[in-house]
């Protein structure tokens, strides 16, 4: 019988390497394909850790449980094939790439994802960041910028979601993109992301997000709560308002110590 | 003597005693440098007498100097010395076999898509890789403008009084212990003179001088811009440059007459046994711009410091170089700037990368007379470290005779940041490709006012670097 998830994590515990004790205690979480889901959670839940370690980052270590992808385990796949396998992470904190500009990153990131005979064809690709950017509602001379470097948080959130635009993941992950936006930067995110999602209905999303507010431009089929390294609940868009309304504190006293 | 028309091998050992005058083939001097060879050279050029005695003072001049004990290590030089050849015939220069370049060049070679002609060029082998034709159209567009660019030989010989104007007056003989050695030796370069008010639209590419000169080993440059004139003059290569010589050490002299524009840019690949010392310098006059464009990627050691002496009111001077440093190698590079008049501005910008046990060191000077008010002078040096294993260190100097002067010096130190590699490896990007973007953006600010073609090999060549350099 065929997986009919396209991204199923299954228990996955995982720690900062050479330290002791789990961050992620047994996360369990499964997307179909095209679903939106978001999980929240106070601070230091481990959410961004999830993030991270489902991506590959150096730093973390899976001690048990498993992630597949359209039915293939990720594990033992380093960052760059999992890119490769359709994964993407919208960075909380971009780091800066100096002297490197937006477009020769995108180019060279594109060009990753073909053959070693074939060539990306620049004219296309000039016209696809174009209206990409667009899109964004992003000025052209951005992509001579270079990577995050200089740029505002609103700046380095909208060049995630641009680099979304541009590499088509099949998975996407996102690490508190709201964060750090005020309220136009947060709507043109938020409409860059639903556009995504209505040229790709299957495009699958993971939204960490900190706060409510995102969720009303974005309609999430499934909401969780994430504390101390476990998801506790999950349920449907009135999950979230539920959270904002009573705060995290009835799932913080019940799940602590456990 | 066995002889093949293009390419012949060259057992050296078969022409280590004594001179072999053979008017078809080669000529060269003994190995080690003394009295008989300076006037072998002399002779063989058909050179005038001031020429000679000149020469032949420098000799004296290298013999008295001890060599230097800053910098990188010369302690194996002395002995290299009395091996080489100061002075063979320049067709005679090339010949050698393509078995016997090294495997790794001819690698690079393929991965830089380098074409078979021009590979055997570039390793000494065969037959010369021309642009006869480039250069010849050229040369008429040049002529009509009274533009000189000859070599030096031909510089001396048909220009005599221009030549002995300026020759030897940027570097003296006794510069130093490597400049007084080329004033004795100096054998092949370029002799440039670009009257009043030219200006040169098309680049002066060394390349175009069809003789083996260009990779001689004492190469001798002089360049004259008259008021007014501009010029940019391009020479070297990023590709591996093989030779069995051991021992570079060229001179470049730049005379920059007021009002004047000039742009010298180099880049050197020289293979890992090079000796690479170079002294290189401009006099700049009243409101005229020198601009040193300088990248060493090659050779063991390489010493050199691209030089601007601002002698006139307003005049500008700059520094851009590019130093990489794999392993067994030293770039001990950097640049000087000296003010010697009112209103002069400066700057250099020094990017180095140091990959395995490689070791790049910025060695500058920044110095500005008293009287020479309101300079100002700019001086950035970064370094990149690519292992733990790589180095970099820093030699400012900065003398400031004048109060009324403004120098700014900044330096930084980095590593190809863990966070930079996850973030592009999320991307898609294999560590390896990673690495490159990384290093080429490092490099960025500079490499972008490279010439097309190098800056093109430039991007490749850090590809190639880059594999296998991580772990």
């Amino acid at each position: 019988m065929t997986n009919t998830y396209i991204f199923d994590v299954n228990n996955l515990c995982a720690k900062v390497i050479q330290e002791d004790v789990d961050i992620l205690k047994g996360v369990s979480l499964q997307l179909r394909a095209g679903e939106i889901h978001a999980i929240m959670g106070p601070n230091g839940s481990g959410k961004s850790t999830l993030a991270k370690v489902l991506v590959g980052h150096p730093a973390y270590e899976v001690t048990s449980g498993d992630v597949t992808c359209r039915g293939t385990s990720i594990l033992d796949m380093e960052p760059d094939e999992r890119a490769l396998a359709g994964l993407f992470l919208a960075f909380q904190y971009p780091v800066e790439i100096p002297g490197v500009s937006i477009a020769n990153f995108l180019r060279t990131a594109l060009q990753a994802r073909l053959g070693p005979d074939e060539e990306l064809d620049l004219f296309d690709f000039q016209d696809e960041l174009m209206d990409r950017m667009k899109m964004l509602d992003m000025e052209p001379s951005f992509a001579e910028r270079s990577v995050n470097d200089g740029f505002s948080g609103g700046e380095k959130k909208r060049n995630e979601i641009l680099q979304m635009a541009v590499l088509r993941p099949t998975v996407a992950l996102m690490d508190e993109t709201d964060s750090g936006l005020d309220i136009d930067a947060l709507q043109i995110v938020a409409h860059g992301i639903n556009t995504l999602r209505q040229e790709d209905p299957e495009m699958t999303i993971l939204l960490i997000t900190h706060y409510q507010r995102l969720l009303d431009h974005i309609q999430p089929d499934v909401v969780h709560v994430m504390v101390d390294g476990r998801l506790v609940r999950s349920g449907g868009p009135e999950l979230a308002l539920e959270l904002e309304d009573q705060g995290y504190a009835e799932w913080k006293c019940r799940h602590s110590g456990t | 003597m066995p002889n093949n028309e293009l390419v012949q091998d060259l057992g050296l050992d078969d022409y280590k005693y004594g001179f072999v005058d053979d008017e078809a083939h080669v000529f060269r001097t003994t190995p080690g440098l003394n009295e008989n060879v300076v006037r072998e050279i002399s002779k063989h050029k058909e050179e005038p007498e001031w020429m000679l005695n000149f020469r032949l003072k420098a000799l004296r001049i290298y013999e008295a100097k001890p060599m230097p004990e800053w910098g990188g290590d010369l302690s194996a030089l002395q002995g290299t010395l009395d091996d080489i050849y100061f002075y063979v015939k320049p067709q005679d220069q090339m010949e050698r076999s393509w078995d016997d370049v090294p495997e790794n060049i001819k690698t690079t070679f393929e991965r830089l898509g380098i074409p078979e002609a021009e590979q055997k060029a570039l390793a000494g082998v065969g037959a010369q890789y021309e642009s006869e034709m480039v250069y010849h159209s050229l040369k008429e567009e040049w002529a009509s403008q009274g533009v000189i660019f000859d070599s030096i030989e031909d510089g001396l010989k048909n220009h005599p009084e221009i030549f002995r104007e300026h020759f030897a007056t940027v570097v003296p003989a006794a510069d130093n212990k490597f400049a007084a050695m080329n004033s004795a030796v100096w054998s092949g370069g370029s002799f440039v003179y670009v009257p009043k008010g030219v200006h040169l639209q098309t680049p002066l590419q060394a390349y175009f001088r069809v003789n083996q000169e260009r990779m001689g080993q004492f190469e001798r440059t002089l360049i004259i811009l008259e008021e007014g004139a501009q010029a940019h003059y391009i020479e070297g290569c990023t590709a591996p440059v093989y030779s069995t010589d051991s021992f570079h050490s060229g001179v470049i002299e730049i005379v920059l007459k007021r009002d004047s524009r000039f742009r010298y840019t180099t880049i050197q690949n020289w293979s890992n046994n090079m000796y690479n010392l170079v002294t290189q310098r401009a006099l700049v006059a009243e409101n005229a711009t020198m601009e040193w464009l300088d990248g060493n990627l090659g050779s063991k050691l390489t010493m050199k410091y691209p030089s601007c002496y601002l002698q006139g009111e307003g005049a500008h001077g700059s520094i851009m170089s590019i130093a990489y440093a794999a392993d067994g190698q030293h770039q001990d590079t950097g640049g000087k700037v000296v003010h010697a008049a009112p209103n002069t501005t400066s700057s250099i910008i020094s990017k180095s990368i140091s990959k395995g046990d490689g070791r790049s060191t910025y060695r500058g000077l920044c110095k500005v007379y008293d009287g020479a008010v309101n300079s100002r002078s700019n001086v950035e040096c970064d370094a990149l470290l690519i292992n733990d294993t790589s180095r970099t260190d820093t030699y400012p100097y900065i003398e400031v005779d004048e109060k009324r002067a403004t120098v700014g010096h900044e330096a930084t130190v980095s590593k190809v940041g863990d966070e930079q590699l996850f973030y592009l490896k999320s991307r898609g990007l294999t560590e390896e490709e990673a690495m490159a973007l990384i290093v080429r953006g490092f490099i960025e600010p500079i490499a972008k006012e490279l010439p097309l073609e190098y800056a093109v090999e430039l991007n490749r060549l850090i590809e190639l670097e880059m594999e296998g350099s991580v772990g």
